[in-house]
């Protein structure tokens, strides 16, 4: 329902605020552009897209994930130590977040919420500290290559689509970051 | 280090390649099945940009994006972030096809190059759909009690924003 009232909220929004500044003609014009330029839109990052899926696939098939998982495992106890000897919760963490930086996001959902409903079984109904900073981690993006972003930069006619990749990097980097420290900052005064 | 850049990409495909070659992968099978898997993702894609760029395009038109921006664009230019992205950075956190919809429109109407085409990509690449994962997890896990996970989850948005501008600004001097 959250998306009906954003929807809504948006074409009303723009009826009014069209008609009040006398631009209600290029209004009209503009939804029957929109639905034209999303479906050229899909088309031109088709290309970019399935590529990339595809090498995701190889890297998913050649066993990239698990390495990820064991190199990501040592970080992972610093950040969840009330479950660093739970080797089942360990192992979900390690696996969605590997599957979250090969972008592998149908991958990572399912493993991450198994993570959080084995964390929950210590505390049912209340968010422990794990279980936030799991929940923050993840609404942070660290996919190393964004390849949506990428495919609807090349529909635009971009010739080096991949040219972000060090901006995209540096900034998840910091945003995770701030991320992990307000959850830590927060968990000591939050009750 | 600008080379290194441009072929950062096939690169990649060869490393990749040779790696599952190595670890005796059927590398073209595989490809084939992912990229069959992208046109599933595209096919879900496809109608919620049907549903949401015309409702982008009607907003821009009308002109409220740019009065939002002129509103907040004194407070964003102190922070260094160029007040176009107003639009994206208010639904980002919310939807992400809509934020699709409306960096899309940015970046081709911008141009995929400039500043704010850039600045719409980095923040589009550098963040996630913070209250439908939110929602998700907790709801996966039963739980009632969410503590400080959305203004925590909040604070890495907001951060991701202004990591977005300063980066590209850094990294793509004009």
């Amino acid at each position: 329902m959250a998306m009906a009232a954003i929807w809504t909220g948006m074409v009303v929004v723009s009826i009014l605020c069209g008609l009040a500044r006398g631009a209600g003609p290029q209004v009209a014009a503009a939804a029957m552009e929109g639905a034209g330029a999303a479906v050229e839109l899909c088309l031109a990052m088709a290309g970019v897209l399935c590529l990339w899926m595809g090498v995701m696939e190889v890297m998913r098939r050649s066993g990239l994930a698990e390495g990820l998982s064991r190199l990501l495992r040592p970080v992972l106890r610093v950040l969840y130590p009330d479950f660093a000897r739970d080797r089942e919760v360990m192992d979900s963490i390690s696996a969605n977040v590997s599957a979250n930086l090969l972008g592998l996001g149908n991958a990572a959902t399912p493993l991450g919420m198994r993570a959080a409903q084995l964390m929950s079984r210590r505390s049912p109904g209340v968010a422990s500290d794990s279980l936030c900073m799991l929940v923050v981690c993840n609404t942070a993006s660290i996919q190393l290559i964004p390849t949506t972003v990428a495919g609807v930069r090349v529909a635009a006619g971009c010739q080096t689509p991949f040219d972000i990749l060090p901006a995209v990097w540096l900034a998840s980097v910091l945003s995770v970051s701030t991320g992990i420290l307000a959850a830590r900052l927060f968990s000591r005064v939050w009750r | 280090m600008e080379l290194l850049f441009t072929m950062l990409i096939p690169l990649i495909l060869a490393g990749t390649a040779l790696y599952a070659m190595a670890r005796r992968v059927d590398v073209y099978d595989a490809l084939l099945c992912g990229a069959k898997d992208g046109l599933s993702v595209l096919l879900r894609i496809v109608p919620a940009l049907v549903a949401l760029l015309p409702a982008v395009y009607m907003l821009r038109a009308s002109g409220a994006l740019e009065l939002a921006a002129e509103a907040l664009g004194p407070v964003l230019s102190a922070l260094g972030i160029p007040a176009e992205t107003v639009g994206l950075m208010l639904v980002r956190p919310v939807s992400g096809s809509t934020a699709l919809g409306v960096g899309a429109e940015l970046i081709s109407s911008y141009g995929p190059d400039s500043l704010v085409g850039r600045t719409a990509a980095v923040m589009l690449g550098s963040t996630e759909t913070t209250f439908y994962t939110i929602a998700v997890y907790f709801g996966a896990a039963g739980i009632v009690k969410t503590r400080y996970a959305v203004p925590a989850a909040l604070c890495a948005d907001l951060a991701g924003f202004l990591a977005a501008a300063w980066a590209v600004r850094l990294l793509f001097p004009a």
